[in-house]
């Protein structure tokens, strides 16, 4: 999901560089138990932070497997049911994912997993590239209010939260400011 | 988010600036990658109607925008002039409105007279995508003639563009001169003086008659059929003539750089504007045009049909 810019001094911190870089570790880790064929495994992260953290893990799992696995990038923007419901229309990005999916295992990478609406334009997107063995699901943060029934495989934080507030995660590489979660308060 | 399109119409590339070409054409990036996936549709335009209205004759434009509209889920109709009620006297506006009643969501409008897209544009909620009007302007074709140039070349800033042929009556060279020099691309018409009238150098572009002294320095040489459906006989010196004078025929290609581009909007006239082994060559990027086509008719349906409607 994208959140709009607000600036952090009006939000709480909830995690800052270093305890991001400890979920994203786990995840990892989590990644190889559950994976045993690893090399099967693509990670596909979800414009722009699902990108940057699905690089990041996979910089994880070559630190501790000595394995390069793919990542790709699966863009949902003409995926989404509710083209001309929304004031704006998303910005559409190209897809790249390693050909052919099928017999692999396709981990999509995003930062907020929120209303579940993202994720099932992720699936839709990825099915028109192939038929992945399976598909599973990373989220640094899951902050609840699914609106379809989808749930993630590795989270990297539960954060209860009303649906007033909002999230926002800040990544060095696609924010230019320190990596950190907030939550706001409307 | 796309703060960078809030258009609801695309009539022409005069009102739009270099931003929202630029975007246009990054938005057809991610939709040509659709064309290589296994399955080519994407849900964008789900359960959007658009109309295809074309009151001239044209199959390959009209394909391109029905195939562009189906790889975005839409539904299409298509409606020519002889299926048309404007042969029984309803007037333009009336057909349009008839049209907008059967809650259609986007115009695609190809009309003998400039300005008809506008003057529909102006009067219905429903989004109007020029598909060519007279000799004004065709903003699909310019683009995705921006896109192909940008595509094989990196760039069109400062490149030498050279564009060949009937500029009088052509609205691809109309909407080319435009986007290409909004984009920062030296563009250099080439023609009879009769259809190349010196008054072109208003628009920020160079006029010259004698192709083969152009030639040696182009970038890339558009080559535009000769319309002989608009032609008129004092303005055209004939078949034979035209070829000698401004064909680009085998031995002109070869005053051509080697990395030099040769587009040609199509229906090519093989051996008129252009020698066969030439349209064929390796320098020749006329069936990418198509191709691109399609990607860029995807994204503009994407940017204009896919606004909220207020």
């Amino acid at each position: 999901m994208k959140q709009t810019k607000q600036s952090p001094s009006a939000g709480v911190p909830i995690m800052d560089a270093e305890a991001i870089r400890r979920a994203l570790r786990r995840i990892a880790h989590e990644i190889v138990e559950r994976n045993p064929e690893l090399r099967s495994v693509v990670l596909a992260g979800i414009p722009s932070r699902g990108v940057e953290i699905a690089r990041r893990i996979a910089e994880f799992i070559r630190a501790s497997e000595k394995i390069d696995i793919d990542t790709g990038i699966v863009d949902v923007a003409m995926h989404r049911d509710d083209v001309g419901a929304r004031a704006e229309l998303p910005v559409v990005r190209a897809s790249k994912l390693p050909l052919p999916l099928e017999g692999r295992t396709l981990i999509i990478v995003d930062d907020v997993l929120y209303t579940g609406r993202t994720v099932r334009a992720a699936m839709d997107a990825i099915s028109s590239f192939g038929r992945p063995a399976r598909i599973q699901l990373a989220a640094l943060i899951d902050r609840g209010h699914r609106e379809l029934p989808i749930r993630a495989d590795y989270v990297g934080k539960n954060l209860p939260s009303a649906a007033t507030e909002k999230v926002g995660v800040r990544l060095e590489q696609t924010d230019g400011e320190p990596d950190a979660v907030w939550l706001f308060k409307e | 988010m796309s703060a960078r399109w809030n258009r609801k119409d695309l009539l022409g590339l005069r009102e739009l600036s270099a931003d929202e070409i630029n975007f246009i054409l990054e938005t057809a990036d991610a939709f040509k990658q659709v064309g290589a996936r296994e399955i080519k549709k994407v849900p964008a335009l789900r359960g959007k109607t658009l109309v295809n209205f074309f009151i001239e004759p044209s199959t390959r434009t009209r394909t391109s925008f029905e195939l562009a509209a189906f790889r975005l889920s839409a539904d299409v109709i298509n409606i020519s002039t002889s299926t048309s009620s404007l042969t029984k006297g309803e007037t333009l506006k009336d057909t349009a409105r008839n049209l907008e009643a059967l809650h259609a969501d986007i115009l695609v409008l190809r009309h003998s007279s400039a300005g008809a897209p506008q003057f529909l544009a102006q009067r219905l909620k429903t989004s109007v995508i020029n598909a060519g009007d007279g000799a004004h302007e065709h903003p699909t074709q310019g683009l995705l003639d921006l896109y192909t140039i940008r595509e094989k070349r990196g760039k069109i800033a400062d490149l030498h563009v050279v564009i060949v042929g009937d500029i009088l009556f052509s609205r691809v060279a109309r909407s080319n001169i435009l986007g290409l020099t909004k984009l920062g691309a030296r563009v250099t018409l080439v023609g009879p003086s009769t259809l190349v009238p010196r008054e072109f150098e208003k628009l920020g572009v160079a006029v010259s008659h004698k192709i083969d002294n152009v030639l040696p320095d182009a970038d890339v040489v558009n080559l535009l059929r000769i319309q002989h459906e608009r032609q008129r006989k004092e303005y055209f010196p004939g078949t034979a003539e035209y070829t000698q004078l401004f064909g680009l025929t085998k031995e002109r290609a070869k005053l051509l750089k080697p990395d030099c581009l040769i587009m040609h909007p199509g229906p090519i006239n093989r051996g008129v504007e252009i020698d066969s082994e030439v349209a064929d060559s390796l320098q020749s990027v006329i069936l990418d045009q198509v191709t691109n086509g399609l990607a860029v008719r995807m994204a503009v349906l994407y940017l204009c049909g896919g606004i909220a409607t207020p």
